[in-house]
C-alpha cells in the first residue's frame, strides 16, 4: 500500500513537473514526454526530401526532378481517361464496400498474374501461382520479405548495387542480411555484367536475388536479353531464389510483353521465383496503393501451403487490402474498350520519355557539352542516371534550382519541352 | 506449360519450401466460408463484423454514395501519392472526431493524426514503434479481446498479459479484476482498452468505472492505447462514444488511439483508419511523426486515398457531416431493436438463464454466454453461424430471422450440457 501511495505522489509531482520539459532521470517520473525521450528525429527521406526542398524554392525556373511520378509534358500530374471512365462504370454498379477477403479481390489478383505472366505459358492453369493484392509494390515487397524471413531465416537478400532507396529498410526492417551484386557501372553508366555474373556465382545456395524487370531504379540501366539468359542460368545452378521487382510494366518500352520478358523468359526455364507488381505508374494509380504480390511454386500442395502462410502475415499487418483501385485495374482489364485505351495511354507516356530523353541528349550536344550523354538514350524508364558527383548535384540546386537526388538520379517524368533546354543548359554548367 | 519447361522444371530437385506447413485458417473467415458453402434456405451468418440492413444486406451510407460521385466529376481530384502520414484534411477531421473539437490536447497543439490502413494498420504501426522506438514491452490485452489484436502484438515481440474483463456469472463487466490487474502491471506497460462496443462482449463499463480506470492507468504510470472501431457507431452518437477518451485526456494522460472508418463510415473495403497521438509536450510530435513515417515506408509507403478523401469530404462538411450523423443513429437503433427484439423472444420462450446481457451489452456484438458445444449445435441443426466463443453479430439479426435465432438457442440453452 505504501509503495503504491509514494508511486501516486511522486508520479502525480512529476508530471507537474514534466508537462513542457523533455529529460527526465528518474524511473518514478517516468511520464509526459519522457516516454518518448528516447525517440530520436528519423532522418528525412532522401527522394521525398528532394520535393520538399524544390517546394520552398521561389525561383521560376526551378525543376524538380526528384519523385517518381509521371507528368505530362504541362508538368501536371496525368490521370488516365482509362481510370476516369472505369470509375464512373465502378460509380454506376453501386458495389458494397464489404471487406475483401485478406488476399484481396479475385479478379483483380488474376488479371495482374495475367499481365505478368502472359496468357500463353499455361503457368496460371497449372495451380501452383498464387497472387495476392498488396499495397502497391512496398506492400508486395513487405509480405515478401516477412515470408523469406520465416521460411528462408538464414537467406541473405542480394540487391543490385544500387537499388531503389526503399528496398533495403523493408529487408532490414525484418531483419534479412541484405548484401549486393554488382550491377551499376558508372565508367559506362551501363550495366556491370561481368560483376553481376561474378557476384551471383559467388552467392551462397539459398540467397534470395532481386531483380528489377525492367526500368531499373533508380539507374535506367536494363540486362540485355542475353544477359537475362546468363542470369537466369547462374540462378538456377547456384541454386539462388529469385525475386523479381516489376514496377514499370508497359511504363519502360511502351509494351507490356517486351518489359516482361525477363519474369516470362525465367518460367520457360523452369524457375520458382517471387514478384511483386505496382500498379502506380503503369495506371498512374499511385495513391490508390495497387499492387500484388506473387508467389510461383513447385506444385499446387506447394502453393496452397504459401497462401496460407501469405494471410497469417497479412492479417496482422493490414487485415485486407483496400478494394478501390484494384477494381478499376479489374474493370480495365476485363474491357477491350478501356483496356485498349489503357494501352495507348501508357505507350503515350512511356513514348514522352523516351522523347525528353532524346532531347535532352540533343541539347546537351547543342548546348557544347563534350562528355558522352549516350546513357541518357541508352537507359530506359522514368529514371535516368546521370553520372553527376554530388557536388555537382548540389551546384544544380543551388545554381540552377534544379532538384534531384545525390546519386545523380533525375526523374525524365520531370523534364518537359519547355524546361528540357534549360536542364541541358544547368547540367552542361556544372559538368564543363 | 510445355514439355521443356516441365522438364526444366524437374531438374530444380526439392522445394526449398517443402517445411512450410498449412497454416490455420483465420477463425472467422472460415466461418463464413463454411456458411457460404450451406445451402439451407434459413441459414443465418452471426460471424463476420459488418452491419447488415433488415433485410439482410450490405449497406453502403447514403451520403458516401454522394460523395464518391462528386469525387467522379471533380476534375481537380487526382491519384497522386498521399504524403507518408497521410491526407492532412482526414487526419485532422479523424483526430477532432475523436478527441473533441475542444479538446485541451488539439487547443493545445498537443495531438495530431497519422492515417492508416484501418484500424489494424494503426495497431500494427503503433506497436511497432512502442516496441522498437520507444522502449515498450509489455502489453496488456483484455480478456477476451478482438483475436487480431493478439497476433498483431505477439508478432511485433511484445510480452503479452491479460487483464480480466468478462464475467461469465453475471455476463458484465468484472471490474474488480480489471482495476487488480492493472495495479499490478509493471510501470510502462501498454494498456489496450476498446473505447466503446467491446469486442467481442459488447460489454463496455460505465462512467463511474471508466473513472476507476483512468486513476489505476495514471498511478501505474501506464500507456493508454484505444482501440476506437466504433465512434458513433456503438450508440448512434459520437459524443456519448469518445467520452472515455476525452475523459482519459482531460485526466492529463498520453494516450494513442487506433481509429478505424469500416463499421462507422461503412467503408469497411476502403481501409480507412487514423492512429490519433496525444501527447503532453508538443516539440514531442515531430520526433515521434518522423519515426512513425520510416516505419509506414517500410509497410505500405503511403496510405490509401480513396476511402480518406471520403471520409474528410463528409467530416469537414456541415450538411454532409449531419446526414451521416443520421445514418449512424440509423444502424444504432436497428442493432438496439435487434437485442430488444431477440431478449424479448427468449423471454417469451422461458429460455432457461438470464438474458438481460443482450440488452445491456453494445455494439455490434454480443457475447452470449453460449458454449461452443452449443454453438455448435445451432450450426448443425439450425445452420445457424456464430463464433465458438458464443458471440454473435447483432447486425446479422434481422426481424426476419430473429425467431429462427432465438429458437435456436432455446434449444441449445435447453438441450445442449454447456461443456
Amino acid at each position: 500500500m505504501w509503495k503504491m501511495a509514494l508511486r501516486q505522489s511522486s508520479v502525480i509531482a512529476a508530471r507537474y513537473a514534466a508537462i513542457g520539459s523533455r529529460s527526465l532521470s528518474t524511473s518514478s517520473s517516468r511520464k509526459s514526454g519522457a516516454w518518448w525521450d528516447g525517440v530520436e528525429m528519423g532522418p528525412p527521406d532522401p527522394i521525398l526530401g528532394v520535393t520538399e526542398a524544390f517546394k520552398k524554392d521561389s525561383n521560376p525556373q526551378k525543376i524538380n526532378l526528384g519523385v517518381g511520378a509521371y507528368r505530362d509534358d504541362a508538368g501536371k500530374p496525368f490521370v488516365l481517361e482509362a481510370v476516369t471512365k472505369a470509375e464512373e462504370i465502378l460509380l454506376s454498379k453501386k458495389l458494397d464496400k464489404e471487406y475483401l477477403g485478406i488476399t484481396g479481390l479475385a479478379e483483380f489478383n488474376k488479371s495482374a498474374a495475367t499481365l505478368a505472366f502472359g496468357s500463353e505459358s499455361g503457368l496460371l492453369e497449372s495451380g501452383r501461382v498464387v497472387t495476392v493484392q498488396s499495397l502497391s509494390g512496398t506492400g508486395s515487397l513487405r509480405v515478401g520479405s516477412m515470408f523469406f524471413k520465416k521460411f528462408m531465416p538464414t537467406a541473405a537478400i542480394y540487391l543490385p548495387a544500387p537499388s531503389w532507396g526503399n528496398h533495403t529498410p523493408i529487408f532490414k526492417h525484418v531483419g534479412h542480411e541484405v548484401k549486393s551484386y554488382r550491377y551499376y557501372d558508372k565508367n559506362t553508366c551501363g550495366f556491370d555484367a561481368a560483376g553481376a555474373m561474378e557476384d551471383l556465382n559467388n552467392a551462397p545456395e539459398g540467397s534470395v536475388i532481386m531483380l528489377h524487370a525492367c526500368a531499373h531504379n533508380p539507374t535506367g540501366v536494363d540486362p540485355t536479353r542475353e544477359d537475362w539468359k546468363e542470369m537466369s542460368s547462374i540462378i538456377k545452378n547456384k541454386k539462388l531464389f529469385p525475386f523479381f521487382d516489376m514496377a514499370y510494366q508497359g511504363f519502360a518500352s511502351g509494351d507490356l510483353d517486351i518489359d516482361a520478358w525477363p519474369i516470362r523468359y525465367f518460367v520457360e526455364e523452369g524457375h520458382c521465383m517471387a514478384l511483386s507488381q505496382s500498379f502506380s505508374k503503369n495506371m498512374g494509380l499511385y495513391g490508390e496503393r495497387v499492387g500484388a504480390f506473387t508467389f510461383v511454386c513447385s506444385s499446387p500442395d506447394e502453393m496452397k501451403r504459401v497462401e496460407s502462410q501469405l494471410k497469417i502475415i497479412i492479417r496482422p499487418l493490414y487485415s485486407n487490402p483496400p478494394v478501390h483501385g484494384a477494381r478499376i485495374v479489374a474493370e480495365i482489364m476485363k474491357s477491350p474498350e478501356l483496356h485498349g485505351l489503357w494501352l495507348n495511354e501508357m505507350k503515350g507516356m512511356a513514348d514522352r520519355i523516351i522523347t525528353m530523353r532524346e532531347q535532352l541528349k540533343s541539347n546537351l550536344a547543342e548546348e557544347g557539352s563534350q562528355r558522352n550523354w549516350e546513357h541518357i538514350t541508352d537507359q530506359i524508364g522514368m529514371f535516368c542516371f546521370t553520372g553527376l558527383t554530388p557536388e555537382q548535384v548540389d551546384k544544380m540546386k543551388n545554381d540552377h534550382s534544379v532538384y534531384l537526388t545525390r546519386d545523380g538520379r533525375i526523374s525524365i517524368a520531370g523534364v518537359s519541352s519547355t524546361n528540357n533546354r534549360y536542364l541541358a543548359h544547368a547540367m552542361h554548367a556544372v559538368t564543363k | 506449360m510445355s514439355e521443356n519447361s516441365e522438364a526444366k522444371k524437374a531438374k530444380l530437385g526439392s522445394s526449398r519450401f517443402s517445411e512450410v506447413e498449412q497454416a490455420p485458417p483465420v477463425a472467422v473467415f472460415a466461418l463464413t466460408a463454411a456458411y457460404k458453402a450451406d445451402t439451407h434456405p434459413q441459414k443465418a451468418n452471426l460471424g463476420v463484423g459488418a452491419y447488415r440492413t433488415d433485410e439482410g444486406q450490405p449497406w453502403v451510407l447514403p451520403v458516401v454514395r454522394e460523395v464518391e460521385s462528386q469525387m467522379a466529376a471533380d476534375h481537380s481530384l487526382n491519384h497522386e501519392y498521399l504524403p507518408i502520414a497521410g491526407l492532412p484534411e482526414f487526419t485532422s477531421a479523424a483526430t477532432k472526431l475523436v478527441l473533441g473539437d475542444d479538446s485541451p490536447a488539439l487547443l493545445e497543439h498537443r495531438a495530431i493524426g497519422f492515417q492508416t490502413l484501418s484500424g489494424t494498420g494503426a495497431l500494427r504501426l503503433a506497436a511497432e514503434f512502442l516496441k522498437l522506438r520507444a522502449n515498450h514491452s509489455v502489453v496488456y490485452l483484455p480478456d477476451p479481446t478482438w483475436g487480431n489484436h493478439t497476433s498483431i502484438f505477439q508478432l511485433v515481440g511484445f510480452d503479452i498479459r491479460k487483464y480480466r474483463y468478462w464475467k461469465p456469472e453475471t455476463k458484465g463487466l468484472d471490474i474488480d479484476g480489471l482495476i487488480e490487474d492493472l495495479k499490478n502491471a509493471p510501470e510502462n506497460a501498454v494498456v489496450v482498452l476498446h473505447a466503446c462496443a467491446h469486442n467481442p462482449t459488447g460489454v463496455d463499463p460505465t462512467q463511474e468505472q471508466w473513472k476507476k480506470i483512468a486513476e489505476v492507468v495514471k498511478a501505474g504510470n501506464l500507456f493508454t492505447f484505444f482501440d476506437s472501431a466504433y465512434i458513433g457507431f456503438a450508440s448512434g452518437d459520437v459524443e456519448t462514444d469518445r467520452w472515455a477518451v476525452r475523459y482519459f485526456v482531460s485526466q492529463g494522460l498520453e494516450l494513442f488511439t487506433a481509429q478505424s472508418f469500416s463499421k462507422n463510415f461503412g467503408l469497411y473495403n476502403e481501409r480507412v483508419g487514423n492512429l490519433a497521438i496525444v501527447v503532453n509536450d508538443p516539440g514531442v510530435h515531430g520526433r515521434v511523426k518522423s519515426q512513425m513515417e520510416k516505419l509506414a515506408r517500410a509497410m505500405w509507403s503511403n496510405p490509401p486515398n480513396h476511402g480518406a478523401r471520403i471520409v474528410a469530404s463528409v467530416l469537414t462538411n456541415p450538411t454532409l457531416s449531419a446526414q451521416w450523423k443520421e445514418h449512424i443513429a440509423t444502424m444504432a437503433d436497428r442493432i438496439r431493436q435487434m437485442r430488444e427484439l431477440l431478449y424479448q423472444k427468449l423471454k417469451l420462450q422461458g429460455t432457461p438463464g438470464t438474458w438481460n446481457h443482450i440488452v445491456d451489452q453494445i455494439g455490434m456484438f454480443s457475447y452470449t454466454g453460449l458454449s461452443a458445444k452449443q454453438v455448435e449445435f445451432m450450426k448443425e441443426k439450425y445452420h445457424i453461424y456464430a463464433m465458438k466463443s458464443g458471440r454473435i453479430n447483432m447486425c446479422a439479426v434481422t426481424t426476419s430471422n430473429v425467431e429462427h435465432i432465438a429458437k435456436a438457442i432455446h434449444e441449445a440453452v435447453s438441450n445442449i450440457q454447456p461443456s
